[in-house]
C-alpha cells in the first residue's frame, strides 16, 4: 500500500485500518488475543478478519460456524458477553483449540452493531491477565466495538463498490444484448463464445 | 444508571453504595415489605417461561423442566414446535438457573428463540413471545432484545396485550449504548446489574426507564455439557428478579402486574418506609 493510497481503497488498506484496532485493544487491555470476525450471511459463518497476539500468522480468512459458540450467541444475540474459566467449560476448549490453536481463560466479546445490523464480532482474549476486568473494562470495551463496527461497514461498504465496478463492463454487456433482436443476440452469443477461450489462454 | 435521556445509554449499571446511600422512600412501603412480599414462598404454583437460546434440563442447577419448545424456520414459515435440542449457547441455561435458585419450586418452561439454523432476529423473537403470552406464562423472563426498529411496533403491543393478560415480561436491558426493544417499554419490568452477589440484593432505579438493578457481575452460572462459567452481563440481572416476581406471585396468585411492580419496588434494597 502506497503511503499516499486512500487506506479504504485497496485490500491491503482495508486489512491494515482493521489490524490498527485489534493491536490497539490488545495493547490497551493487556489481552492474549484480539480478533474481529465478519459475519458471512450466506454461508453463515463468522470469517476472521484481523487478529492480533494469539494466531496473528494463522486465522485471517478461517472460518467458524455462527450457529454455535460464544461469539455466536453474541452475534445472534446483539449483546456483549464475558466469560471467565472458560477452561472448565469442556465443549469451548473443543471449540477454541481446534479453531485457533490457544484456549484462553477469559473470554469477553461484542458483537459489532452498525446501524441495526450486527456485522461480525470482536473477541478479546484474557485481558488483563492480572488485573480485573469489570464493568469498567466493558464499558470501555464497548467503545472499541463500536469504532471496529464502523470500519467494518466502511470495508465493506468498499468492497462491494469495488466488485460493482470491477462487474459495469459484464453488466453493460448483458444489458446490451438484452437489446438486441434475437438474431442479433444469437450473434451475440457466438460472439462471447468465441472470445471464451482467447480470455482464458490470457489469464493463464 | 441512566437518567433516561437518549443521549445516556445504556443502563448497564448501579453503583450500590451510592444507592444505598441515597435511599428512596415510598408512601406504600412497609418496614416487612419482603416478609409480606414473599416471605417463605418456594415458587410454587407459578409458571416462569424462558425465552432464550433453550435450556438444559440435565444441568443439576436447573432440574427437570416442565416445557420445551423452538421457533421452527421453514420455508419462510414460522412456527412452534416441541423442542428436544437443549441448548446450543448455554445462556438459557444459565437463566434457567437462576430463576431455580431464587424460587426452586416453579415450573420452568423454555421457548428457544436463537441457535441452531435460528437466525436470531427480530421475527423468531416476537414469533416466540407471542406464543408465550398466549400460554399465560406468569412470568416470561427475556434476556434477549432486538436492535430493529421494525419490530418496535409489534413488541409494544406484544408487550401491551402480556401486560393486560397479566403476564409479567421482565426484560434485560441492553448492555451497549444502542437503542433496542422491548426492555425500554413501561409494560414490561426492565433490569440492569450491580456488582453485588446476594441473589436478594436488588435495588429500584430512581431513573428509569430500567427498574431495578439485580445482581449481574462476574457471577457462577450453569452452562452446556453440565459445565458452570463465570460471566457478566444484564441477561444475568434480569432472571434474579423474574426469580422475585415467581416467589411474590407464588405468595400472591393473581397479583397484577402492576401490582408486581409495586411489591418489587416496595421490597428492593434501597426503598424506606416513609414511616
Amino acid at each position: 500500500m502506497s503511503a499516499h493510497q486512500e487506506p479504504l481503497s485497496s485490500e491491503a488498506g482495508r486489512r491494515a485500518m482493521l489490524q490498527s484496532i485489534v493491536a490497539l485493544v490488545l495493547a490497551v487491555f493487556g489481552a492474549k488475543a484480539c480478533s474481529i470476525m465478519r459475519f458471512d450471511e450466506g454461508s453463515r459463518e463468522l470469517v476472521f478478519e484481523a487478529v492480533a497476539g494469539e494466531g496473528e500468522d494463522t486465522l485471517v480468512g478461517r472460518r467458524i460456524p455462527a450457529s454455535t459458540g460464544i461469539a455466536g450467541w453474541s452475534l445472534a444475540s446483539e449483546e456483549p458477553i464475558s466469560i471467565d474459566d472458560v477452561l472448565s467449560h469442556p465443549r469451548f476448549d473443543r471449540e477454541v483449540a481446534e479453531q485457533t490453536g490457544y484456549v484462553p481463560t477469559k473470554l469477553t466479546v461484542f458483537p459489532l452493531l452498525y446501524g441495526e445490523e450486527s456485522l461480525g464480532v470482536l473477541s478479546v482474549l484474557d485481558a488483563g491477565a492480572t488485573a480485573h476486568f469489570g464493568l469498567a473494562g466493558m464499558e470501555s470495551l464497548a467503545h472499541f466495538a463500536s469504532h471496529a463496527a464502523m470500519t467494518l461497514a466502511a470495508v465493506a461498504a468498499a468492497r462491494r463498490a469495488e466488485a460493482s465496478r470491477d462487474e459495469a463492463p459484464l453488466q453493460a454487456l448483458a444489458e446490451a444484448i438484452d437489446s438486441l433482436g434475437e438474431q442479433g443476440r444469437r450473434r451475440a452469443l457466438t460472439l462471447i463464445a468465441a472470445l471464451e477461450p482467447l480470455i482464458r489462454q490470457d489469464g493463464a | 444508571m441512566g437518567d433516561g435521556a437518549a443521549s445516556d445509554l445504556p443502563a448497564w449499571s448501579i453503583d450500590r453504595e451510592a444507592a444505598l446511600a441515597e435511599p428512596l422512600h415510598s408512601s406504600w412501603s412497609r418496614s416487612d415489605a419482603r416478609d409480606w412480599a414473599w416471605g417463605d414462598a418456594t415458587g410454587a404454583g407459578v409458571r416462569v417461561c424462558i425465552v432464550d437460546s433453550g435450556v438444559d434440563a440435565s444441568h443439576p442447577d436447573v432440574g427437570a423442566i416442565q416445557g420445551a419448545v423452538a421457533v421452527h424456520e421453514a420455508d419462510g414459515e414460522l412456527s412452534v414446535v416441541d423442542d428436544d435440542g437443549g441448548d446450543l449457547y448455554g445462556h438459557g441455561t444459565a437463566c434457567a438457573g437462576i430463576v431455580r435458585k431464587l424460587a426452586p419450586a416453579c415450573e420452568i418452561h423454555s421457548v428457544r428463540v436463537l441457535g441452531g439454523d435460528l437466525t436470531g432476529t427480530g421475527t423468531v423473537l416476537v414469533h416466540g413471545l407471542r406464543w408465550a403470552i398466549e400460554q399465560g406464562f406468569e412470568v416470561i423472563n427475556l434476556s434477549v432484545s432486538t436492535t430493529k426498529s421494525r419490530f418496535a411496533a409489534d413488541l409494544r403491543e406484544l408487550t401491551d396485550r402480556a401486560y393486560f393478560r397479566g403476564s409479567m415480561i421482565v426484560a434485560s436491558a441492553h448492555n451497549m449504548p444502542v437503542e433496542s426493544f422491548p426492555w425500554r417499554f413501561s409494560a414490561v419490568l426492565s433490569v440492569g446489574s450491580h456488582s453485588g452477589f446476594d441473589p436478594f440484593e436488588y435495588y429500584a432505579n430512581p431513573h428509569p426507564p430500567v427498574e431495578f438493578a439485580a445482581p449481574g457481575v462476574d457471577l457462577e452460572l450453569a452452562w452446556t455439557d453440565g459445565s458452570t462459567i463465570r460471566a457478566s452481563g444484564n441477561s444475568f440481572a434480569t432472571p434474579h428478579i423474574a426469580g422475585l416476581a415467581a416467589l411474590v406471585l407464588s405468595k400472591h396468585p393473581g397479583m397484577r402486574p402492576f401490582e408486581l411492580k409495586t411489591a418489587l419496588r416496595m421490597a428492593s434494597s434501597n426503598v424506606r418506609s416513609a414511616a
